[in-house]
């Protein structure tokens, strides 16, 4: 439930405050809003929980995450989450 | 790894383990308290219990949202999803989380349009794509996920969404630990905080821990080396006669939070002034409910909510185990009636709960000869 999923932005869009990040080879937009006056780049890493980005944090703490929810056995459903945000996508 | 990772290298695993055995003084019992489940779920996941000296025990917490929602709440959500032009939506966590009448998904098996979603977002695109029918979000979770509804009604409202509301279970961390605190049967000596929901409230909101009941309490991230890091830096602080917040979590965590989580939750929640917590009883203050300036959105001014409450079956222990007070081998019903296939208390449901990840692991306790 609480999961925090590591993301990397691929493309910000500011109009939307949503960002385009790729979690575990898997491309959704997310809201932003709650980091976006932390300064986005693209290429930056961010903790994602239920859609939002809810944290920036570094590439070495976004590997640990990400090797955390493997050894946890969530990386599956980090990813079957991230596959399910379906509010970025155009029907 | 080009490197072998700090956190992950056993050797210095081991280094921090001998560190806690050696400090830990042997005449004395430690009780340790990780609050938030997903703690729980690594700590088992790792068998970090192994590493620890015998008289250095860790009790589990209440930080499980789904494992703290009495069962009337449960009830009062379904009996939206009843309704004929209402799609329920909830995560995937409730969807197996017994009402007195059946689970959501038994719900939906009766015929409720009841539906998973994995971000409220989702859940307001289903209110856009339906204008006919009224979508309600069941919403649960610490202030992790809080702020998430927040952002989803202020754009429900921004963009004048009216067949959308929340059914608001969120709750609060702080008042939690304060009625462990309090509660006559709990004699703690320290706490593991929270590691996400300390992103959104940072660390300031845990010093009355210290300054009013003594105990040291440390913010701490979910690797193995991060939690044993945390014990040690407890089991200083007791050594050493003092009691502060530290945050282990720094890397992640900032001392003061999420300024724009916490804006949008003061503009969209309010306190309720009591809300009852599965095992710990009504605690004031401990939960929010939707503002007046979104009462068109708050589920419970939009529909009469029956407001029912159920006692916990007497057999199940759930409130006990929540509170620490019993281990999830010592419910009678653990492992016989209560298992992760039916589940009767919410924490066999959640993987975050006491009960799923000590019976999900007990067998590499039990194998490894403890049954702790």
């Amino acid at each position: 439930m609480c999961l925090a999923i590591p993301g990397q932005i691929v493309a910000l869009e500011p109009e939307t405050h949503l960002a385009l990040v790729e979690v575990l080879g898997v491309r959704r937009r997310v809201n932003v809003d709650l980091v976006w006056d932390e300064g986005l780049r693209e290429g930056d890493w961010v903790l994602i929980h239920v859609g939002f980005a809810l944290s920036k944090v570094s590439e070495q703490e976004a590997a640990a995450q990400l090797r955390l929810l493997e050894a946890l056995g969530e990386d599956e459903q980090a990813m079957e989450e991230v596959r399910g945000y379906l509010f970025d996508v155009a029907e | 790894m080009r490197y072998v990772d700090e956190l992950r290298d056993p050797r210095l695993i081991r280094a921090v383990a001998a560190e806690i055995a050696r400090l830990a003084d042997p005449d004395r019992h430690y009780r340790i308290m990780e609050v938030c489940g997903g703690h729980t779920h690594a700590i088992y996941r790792h068998g970090l219990v192994e590493l620890l000296p015998p008289n250095v025990e860790l009790i589990h917490g209440p930080g499980c949202p789904v494992c703290v929602l009495p069962m009337g709440r449960i009830d009062d959500g379904l009996a939206l999803a009843e309704q004929p032009n209402v799609i329920f939506t909830a995560f995937g966590d409730m969807m197996r989380v017994p009402g007195r009448r059946g689970t959501p998904l038994e719900y939906r098996a009766r015929g409720a349009d009841v539906r998973m979603v994995y971000s409220p977002l989702d859940a307001l695109k289903l209110a856009q794509a339906h204008p006919e029918k009224h979508v309600v979000f069941f919403a649960i979770g610490f202030e992790t996920t809080a702020p998430s509804t927040a952002l989803t009604l202020q754009k429900a409202k921004a963009l004048g969404i009216r067949n959308f509301s929340v059914f608001c279970n969120h709750v609060l961390i702080v008042p939690a630990i304060r009625a462990i605190l309090d509660s006559p049967d709990m004699r703690l000596d320290g706490f593991i905080g929270p590691g996400h929901v300390s992103t959104v409230i940072g660390c300031r909101p845990y010093l009355f821990v210290a300054r009013d009941y003594g105990k040291p309490l440390v913010v701490s991230g979910f690797e193995p080396l991060d939690i044993l890091q945390s014990i040690l830096m407890i089991l200083r602080q007791l050594a050493e006669g003092r009691a502060e917040v530290e945050n282990q979590y720094s890397r992640v965590v900032p001392w003061d939070g999420n300024r724009a989580a916490l804006a949008a939750m003061a503009e969209v929640f309010e306190l309720r002034p009591y809300f009852e917590w599965r095992g710990l009883g009504f605690i004031s203050q401990s939960a929010l409910k939707i503002s007046e300036a979104y009462a068109d959105w708050d589920a419970e001014r939009q529909f009469d909510v029956p407001g029912v409450r159920v006692t916990d079956p007497k057999a199940a222990q759930c409130g006990e185990v929540l509170k620490g007070v019993l281990k999830p081998p010592q419910c009678k019903l653990f492992g016989r009636e209560c298992t992760p296939e039916h589940p009767i208390g919410a924490l066999m449901v959640s993987n975050e709960g006491a009960c799923a990840a000590y019976y999900h692991y007990v067998h590499r306790l039990a194998a490894a000869g403890r049954d702790d």
